[in-house]
């Protein structure tokens, strides 16, 4: 038996050699962000509405909540919808924060800010995200971090922490696919996704009759890209917003956008409290 | 070889697998029970193409559509194609085929629910059949990773309806999932093309959260019985609506105020700009009585 173990113990010896070998040889600084990105978000996005048109595409009735679990204290704000009040405190962009935003019909316009930082300007309410990746503490986003009050004042957008996540190496030997075909097409390369979780928000409307969402709101996105075989590019954005004080069982959605050739189509309007 | 030997070997092998990193697998298997918010099955009304990019001939079909053409034997499990696994109100239970000698993946399964069939998405690269083999409601799949997203495409399901009843696919159409995952959730894009009733392809999504809590809901095949006599009696008689003549036409219009171009649906319909189409001519109607309609808290979905 101490034969065995032996051998054993050599192979781990063996592996984790090469391993660490791996790890030192040609050490690479981290790349920035921008450079490291696995998918390419930038250009101009079209909103496609065809789920929850009724109360996207235009105002739905006060109490149609359709859809939406509310707790009661929710329900009695959404109740007291009032858009003249809204307009006469010069809060008419409610229902553009960003956990309504991506629902908003409209077109989005992505850029690069910087290497750290991925610009999304909307058309819809004239309204601008920036995910920003990696370490990059506001006093926002370490007062979010840390639960804690922010000592800036809440946005619509709040602040947005974004990553990367590339596609995993490694697939277990059970979900290897067995032998394909000598004529079956290659494989595709691997992409990723885009996570962004935003906190320190403006409380605001989930819908634009009033469906309420509270500064405590956490929104967790996924972005995820799809290039079809004849050139198209679609994207999808699974959207979880967490507030327990409003939604109890959260809110969970994926809104859909078409790439488009260049920004002609971009339409610039103000908020809007009643269209 | 000695008795020791295979124990050598398997032993060996545990610790070189161990000494691959540690990441997170990408397995779909599991029950998945549907937490989307999306209003995908959800019409109350018998006319609702609202945001569907329905060709002319779709929309004539989908206003030719009486519910009662159900109860006839040859149609009763059209309303089960694959784009039902979207908009249909049950969980996802996947599975993995594998290969019987290999038993590396040879496919991914889903198992059929509540009338649909089950969906066998090959990973074997095999091909489509001809386009003149014979059509089943639940189509023929393939798949292939791309990155951590599976991509299926389903060729070969018979005509059905895509929306709950509310406009309709040829037996000409293609269906394109995209299954992502991340963490417990799985979000299903539904890429749906037909060049009969679609103008442009009709997407729709799905979000599902993994779920230790199956339902035991049984599985059963869709299984066409005789349900109104005069059916039987008459094979020839369809129930449908005439151009025109369909009974629930303004429905959305007189509830809803939404202008009745909006409501038949059409590709222009799905894009932002139709808004400024309907500025001029919609009045939000008058407020919902209390209790009316969702906002209660309870279980996703239930409306």
């Amino acid at each position: 038996m101490s034969r065995i173990l032996c051998v054993v113990v050599a192979a781990a010896i063996v592996c984790g050699l090469v391993r660490l070998e791996a790890q030192r040889g040609n050490p690479q600084p981290p790349r920035a962000p921008r450079a490291a990105a696995p998918i390419d978000l930038t250009g101009y996005w079209v909103s496609i509405v065809t789920q929850d048109w009724r109360w996207r595409m235009v105002t739905p009735a006060k109490g149609d909540y359709q859809g939406i679990q509310m707790t009661p204290e929710a329900r009695k704000i959404a109740d007291a919808w009032d858009p003249a009040s809204d307009e006469a405190a010069g809060e008419q962009c409610r229902s553009y924060g960003a956990p309504a935003l991506m629902s908003v019909p409209g077109r989005l316009h992505i850029t690069w800010q910087d290497d750290t930082t991925l610009k999304v300007d909307a058309d819809a309410g004239t309204q601008t995200r920036l995910l920003r990746f990696g370490n990059v503490q506001t006093p926002a986003s370490a007062a979010a971090t840390a639960g804690k009050p922010a000592d800036v004042p809440r946005t619509w957008q709040g602040v947005s922490e974004a990553q990367w996540l590339t596609a995993r190496p490694n697939v277990p030997l059970q979900l290897r696919p067995a032998d394909r075909t000598a004529d079956a097409p290659p494989l595709r390369p691997a992409g990723g996704s885009l996570r962004v979780v935003t906190r320190n928000l403006r409380a605001g409307y989930l819908r634009k009759n009033g469906v309420p969402y509270s500064e405590n709101a956490v929104l967790t996105e996924h972005w995820d890209l799809y290039k079809r075989p004849n050139g198209e590019e679609w994207l999808t954005i699974t959207t979880q917003v967490d507030d327990p004080r409003y939604l109890p069982n959260g809110r969970l959605i994926a809104p859909v956008f078409k790439k488009e050739p260049n920004g002609s189509k971009w339409d610039p309007t103000p908020c809007s409290a009643r269209w | 070889m000695t008795f020791e030997q295979p124990r050598i070997a398997a032993l060996i092998t545990v610790v070189m697998l161990s000494a691959v990193p540690l990441v997170a697998q990408v397995d779909l298997t599991g029950t998945w029970q549907r937490v989307g918010g999306n209003d995908n099955g959800a019409s109350n009304e018998p006319v609702d193409l609202l945001g569907m990019p329905l060709s002319a001939d779709g929309r004539a079909k989908a206003l030719s559509y009486d519910i009662a053409s159900l109860s006839a034997t040859e149609r009763q499990c059209q309303m089960y194609p694959p784009m039902y696994a979207i908009v249909g109100p049950f969980p996802l239970q996947i599975s993995t085929v594998p290969d019987s000698i290999t038993q590396k993946l040879l496919a991914w399964k889903i198992a059929g629910w509540g009338d649909r069939d089950e969906t066998v998405i090959w990973m074997d690269g095999r091909p489509h059949p001809s386009k003149n083999a014979p059509h089943s409601h639940g189509g023929f799949t393939t798949g292939e990773w791309e990155g951590d997203t599976l991509t299926a495409v389903t060729t070969h399901f018979k005509l059905g309806d895509i929306k709950r009843h509310r406009g309709f696919s040829s037996d000409r159409a293609t269906m394109t999932y995209r299954f992502t995952r991340h963490e417990d959730l799985l979000t299903v894009t539904g890429i749906l093309e037909d060049p009969v009733y679609l103008a442009e392809p009709f997407v729709l999504t799905q979000i599902f959260r993994l779920t230790t809590n199956p339902n035991s809901f049984p599985l059963t095949a869709c299984e066409p019985i005789e349900e109104l006599p005069r059916l039987h009696e008459n094979p020839a008689l369809v129930p449908h609506y005439l151009p025109g003549k369909h009974p629930a036409l303004n429905e959305m219009t007189e509830r809803y105020n939404i202008p009745l171009e909006a409501v038949l649906g059409g590709p222009e319909t799905m894009y932002p700009e139709y808004r400024k189409r309907l500025k001029d001519k919609y009045v939000p109607p008058a407020p919902v009585a209390p209790g009316g309609r969702g906002g209660r808290g309870g279980a996703q979905g239930a409306q």
